[in-house]
């Protein structure tokens, strides 16, 4: 029962790709767009190859997850702490909420021109933009889960004794973090997003620079791997992303 | 006997201009059970926040001798951990490993419930859980135990179970209860003294002690004579005529 599931959770996603190939060869062999604006994909085939060959999709996915990870990583860091201070002090919500949403809407791809002036061309400017893409929106989240963690809780801690840092480090982090761990994943596929659109404007590495240099050079097959490889790799954050939810201290968020 | 462990000397309690408590003075000697009814709305979660001292009265005195741990109804367990860990929550002052280990054992062994150690909250039943909150309240060194209509959210079979699991944990466990309910016959059963609240704002309508000892059946005389006396001070006994929903 559980096998012939595996094989059908594999067998109907692959015949829908097999489907899309089938159709993507169909309308290069029509002749509907030139040649050289729809590529074929045995092109997309070889020059992968080449791609591979030369290293270069290697270090561009590596530069490109390296800034993720740093924008990321620094907000997370920040954000959560910033989150539970706004969500335990009023003063601090009432201060600071209308200003964290304003820049939470404010789209980080509007930073782009002035990370430039400010960065340069390189990493900082990305991962500066990652950073703002999502600072806010894990700061909210935090911020709103720590204001509803059950009242229960705190008479319970209060009832074994437990100083304001041991109610923090065993109460309140815990109790907010399935809803926390959510919204890292809805965040890191949105850094994902915004890294490719920041390499594309402001970088001289990175998939999103390969995308664009690919489009210079009129290279069709080679800006179809760059996709290629930028979705594929978006799934996997998140499917890494998503083996937090099974932590079993974790996972009780998301049960019934 | 020494002094009291609980004491409240004209205690009253309100929240803004709504009073909840008028002028309560109870006196909780060591070792008793009391059971405190009242109709619904009447303060009963109230007092009992005074009593954990979660919240603090308006006037009067509460003097607590000892360390109080209540027994909430439903969701006090903290679901990210297991139900070891949640016991030895009240084991914390234990500082060799061993010694708190075995204590845990000791505990899962007493609400029956070994084997069950590594599961979590959300993969037990309702009674299962009120049983391992029972567990964390009692585990080391807590004098008081403060229930708060804990077996409200179970169907009544198990509520049945779980009065005689409290009769049998206490007579190995003995500790001070207070035990804050609406189920009349829950009270009549378990406790050694039956305070009855008025209405809002709560002042104490009657007391009525127990003398039978625990476990008692629901049936017994005199638990079936408490029962109908409970009834009648809330004038909901049906010989009055009256019924009253309030």
């Amino acid at each position: 029962m559980r096998k012939s599931g595996f094989i059908r959770s594999v067998a109907l996603p692959l015949a829908v790709v097999c489907a899309m190939i089938l159709v993507w060869t169909l309308v290069w062999r029509s002749g509907v767009f030139h040649p050289s604006a729809f590529p074929a994909p045995l092109d997309v085939v070889r020059g992968f190859g080449e791609e591979a060959r030369s290293g270069r999709l290697f270090t561009d996915l590596i530069t490109s997850l390296f800034r993720v990870s740093c924008g990321f990583g620094l907000a997370v860091l920040t954000g959560i702490p910033t989150g539970l201070w706004m969500g335990q002090k009023e003063m601090a919500r009432t201060a600071f909420l209308p200003i964290v949403n304003f820049f939470r809407n404010l789209s980080p791809l509007a930073w782009i021109p002035f990370a430039i002036l400010w960065f340069g061309v390189g990493d900082a400017s990305p991962i500066f933009l990652i950073f703002l893409s999502a600072f806010f929106p894990v700061v909210l989240s935090t911020m709103a889960a720590s204001a509803n963690v059950p009242t229960i809780y705190s008479r319970v801690a209060k009832d074994f004794g437990m100083s304001d840092s041991e109610k923090l480090m065993r109460v309140t982090l815990p109790a907010i973090m399935p809803q926390v761990v959510t919204t890292l994943r809805v965040t890191a596929g949105v850094c994902w997003l915004v890294v490719v659109a920041a390499e594309m404007i402001a970088g001289r590495d990175g998939l999103g620079f390969a995308v664009m240099d690919a489009r210079n050079g009129l290279r069709t097959d080679i800006l179809v791997v760059e996709m290629i490889v930028i979705g594929l790799v978006g799934v996997g954050i998140d499917r890494g992303l998503q083996q937090l939810t099974k932590i079993p201290s974790i996972r009780w968020g998301y049960e019934k | 006997m020494t002094i009291s462990p609980l004491q409240l000397r004209h205690v009253s309690r309100s929240y803004g201009s709504l009073e909840v408590l008028r002028d309560l003075s109870i006196e909780v000697s060591h070792g008793e059970f009391v059971a405190i009814v009242g109709p619904s709305g009447c303060g009963k979660t109230t007092l009992l926040n005074l009593l954990s001292g979660f919240n603090q009265p308006t006037s009067g005195v509460i003097e607590r001798t000892g360390k109080s741990r209540m027994v909430h109804q439903q969701d006090g367990l903290f679901p990210w951990q297991t139900v070891s860990e949640n016991i030895a929550m009240g084991l914390r002052h234990v500082k060799n490993k061993e010694d708190r280990r075995q204590q845990v054992e000791e505990m899962l062994r007493l609400i029956r419930l070994e084997g069950f150690e590594n599961s979590y909250p959300h993969q037990l039943s309702g009674g299962m859980r009120q049983r391992v909150e029972l567990a964390r309240a009692l585990a080391g060194d807590s004098d008081i135990l403060l229930l708060d209509e804990p077996f409200s959210s179970l169907d009544y079979l198990t509520r049945l179970r779980m009065r005689q699991e409290v009769s049998r944990i206490l007579q190995e466990r003995p500790r001070t209860v207070v035990l804050v309910t609406h189920d009349i016959e829950e009270a009549a059963q378990l406790a050694n003294r039956v305070i009855v609240l008025s209405e809002r704002p709560a002042q104490i309508r009657s007391e009525m002690s127990l003398a039978t000892p625990r476990p008692r059946d629901p049936t017994h005389p005199e638990v079936v004579q408490a029962i109908r006396q409970i009834l009648t001070e809330l004038n909901v006994e049906s010989d009055s005529g009256e019924y009253e929903t309030a």
